[in-house]
């Protein structure tokens, strides 16, 4: 990485503020600037693939050169109760979750 | 339903409806019968999504799309992706939904259909999607006074199509028109059964004249949409005549006071961070495959109409009324196969049925009648046993006892009089009580009519009518020679 990158900044503040908020964080000033810093830094190194010629190249969306992965309308017994057994927090059969609105 | 002005009126409905025939949910194989089933039995890792599981799409899911996006005159792209919907909410365990995106390089299931209305207008529908339905969440108490949300992920999972519509709509009365429609089509394609509760379910948007676009939420059943409808338009134009601007919001609609309440605004803009959902692969829908589903595709509810027509002579306006419903086009095909006066059998079905089940609130299933009854009711009618107007007695009493109409008939004494003596006595009767009429009537044969209606009423409509009136006519007619 050049220095004139490294010094480059990808991504604002104000989107970094956006970011936390989706992601539910509450991050101190001190965090805000580290995650910022790294965010910029990762951002940064992708650019490299700005480089790279794609003007004939159709864009791709699975990496696999695979289509039309199909299962049949058959239910199987399931191990519910297994996995209740992971949840944290559980009340009767009701998995429960903190208040949301 | 009271009518408005619907004037600047401009609506956009978002109808998710579940594919309730499938026996597994969209990506796992986890049974799809949630409904009365205890709390988080129906669940796997992918659906309640376990690190590491992965989800495969159901073959049958796409096959039943495929069938309504043909029936809704869509175009199906020869190739379509899953797309994943980030947010943070607990009714997906994964903190994502599976669905499909038309940006960013998304390909919905299909796109540019449309429903035509009976006037003629076109409903576009700009896109269709499949995708996952998220868990049912509940409460203590009331959404606002909870401290938890208890997360029931049975329903997690259970495929859902969405169908957007343009904002096409100039009135409520359209929208429901559309979604009569549409559910005429989801029971024909035996994809849905929306009689389930929470099978389909509605948003709409609507703005007016001078206003802001308001979406209105959870209205659960297509029921309610006219009602919501009607309410939002009614706020709306009371604050524009208030000189309150219309603010861009989304409402909840309150299915038990009838109201639509404004949610909290959020702060932050929605942001779902689509992408690419990477542990699916891409699915192509060949020309030969969507061939092959238009082949294995049931009679429609246009083209039964356009049957009904043909076959039972029926009027354009009876037929479409009887394929609203597939239940009632069905029940009235197999009281046809006893009748024979299926015109007589629609109009009874379509009009007086109709008329009957709007006043009480009720069903034709909650009747338990069966389609004999109707069958019967028809041909005493045709056959000129009950005069249309005396069968209406019979048949009212039908619906509220569920006797046949014929037991009923004889019992109340409606069979028609054609006994030349009892009604030339009677039309003695009338004649003299009402000299001016038979002077009106020999001048304008129109008035000829308020002789045969008191006929009528002295009779209860029992009287054969052509007998009636061809004995009047003769009577004027003597009475004119003899002047």
């Amino acid at each position: 990485m050049t220095k004139k990158q490294r010094q480059e900044q990808f991504i604002s503040e104000k989107e970094v503020e956006h970011l936390a908020e989706l992601a539910k964080l509450e991050l101190s000033k001190k965090e805000f600037t580290k995650l910022r810093g790294e965010l910029n830094e990762i951002l940064g190194y992708f650019r490299l693939i700005d480089e790279v010629d794609t003007e004939n190249v159709s864009p791709t969306y699975h990496v696999q050169d695979i289509v039309n992965v199909l299962r049949d309308d058959t239910p199987t017994p399931q191990q519910p109760d297994m996995l209740l057994e992971d949840a944290p927090q559980k009340k009767d059969r009701f998995i429960k979750a903190p208040k949301m609105i | 339903m009271h009518e408005q002005d619907t004037e600047g009126v401009k609506i956009g409905l978002e109808v998710h409806c579940q594919l309730t025939s499938l026996a597994t949910k969209l990506f796992c194989s986890s049974p799809s019968d949630y409904r009365g089933k205890p709390p988080n039995t129906n669940i796997c890792p992918v659906c309640i999504g376990t690190p590491g599981s992965l989800p495969v799409l159901n073959r049958k899911a796409v096959t039943h799309a495929a069938m309504i996006a043909l029936a809704l005159n869509f175009k199906i792209p020869e190739r379509m992706l899953f797309f994943r919907k980030n947010y943070f909410y607990p009714d997906m365990a994964k903190n994502f939904q599976i669905t499909q995106y038309d940006r960013a390089g998304g390909v919905p299931f299909a796109t540019d259909g449309h429903i035509t209305l009976d006037s003629g207008k076109r409903i576009r529908i700009g896109r269709m999607q499949l995708e996952e339905d998220p868990a049912k969440l509940s409460y203590d108490g009331t959404i606002e006074s909870s401290t938890q949300t208890f997360v029931d992920y049975n329903r997690a999972g259970i495929t859902l199509v969405e169908i957007v519509t343009d904002p096409d709509f100039e009135s409520p009365r359209e929208a429901r028109e559309f979604l009569n429609k549409l559910s005429s089509i989801l029971e024909h394609l035996s994809v849905s059964d929306l009689n389930l509760e929470g099978s389909v379910r509605c948003d709409a948007n609507i703005s007016m004249a001078g206003g802001r676009r308001v979406e209105v939420k959870n209205i659960s059943s297509f029921k309610e949409v006219e009602r919501a409808l009607n309410f939002e338009i009614t706020r709306q134009r009371s604050l524009t005549s208030k000189g309150i601007k219309v603010m861009q919001e989304t409402r909840h609609w309150d299915e038990i006071r009838r109201i639509t309440i404004s949610l909290r605004l959020k702060e932050e803009e929605q942001d779902y961070r689509y992408f690419p959902e990477a542990d699916l692969v891409p699915v192509t829908l060949t020309k030969q495959f969507v061939q092959d589903v238009k082949k294995g595709m049931p009679e429609m509810p246009e083209e039964r109409a356009k049957r009904f027509q043909k076959d039972y002579h029926l009027s354009g306006e009876t037929a479409q009324i009887l394929v609203r419903e597939k239940a009632l086009a069905d029940f009235f095909e197999e009281a046809a196969k006893h009748s024979k006066d299926a015109r007589q059998l629609g109009s009874w079905l379509a009009v007086d049925l109709q008329a009957y089940l709007n006043e009480y609130g009720k069903s034709l299933e909650e009747l338990k009648l069966t389609p004999k009854h109707f069958a019967e009711m028809a041909n005493m009618v045709s056959s000129g046993e009950v005069s249309r107007g005396a069968a209406k007695t019979a048949f009212v009493e039908m619906l509220k006892t569920g006797r046949m109409p014929r037991s009923i008939s004889e019992e109340k004494g409606l069979k028609v009089i054609s006994d030349t003596g009892f009604v030339e006595s009677l039309i003695d009767k009338i004649f003299s009580e009402n000299p001016q009429a038979v002077q009106d009537a020999l001048k304008d044969p129109k008035a000829v009519n308020f002789l045969l209606g008191q006929i009528m009423r002295a009779t209860k409509g029992r009287v054969d009518p052509a007998v009636a009136n061809r004995l009047v006519r003769e009577r004027l007619a003597a009475a004119k020679g003899s002047k």
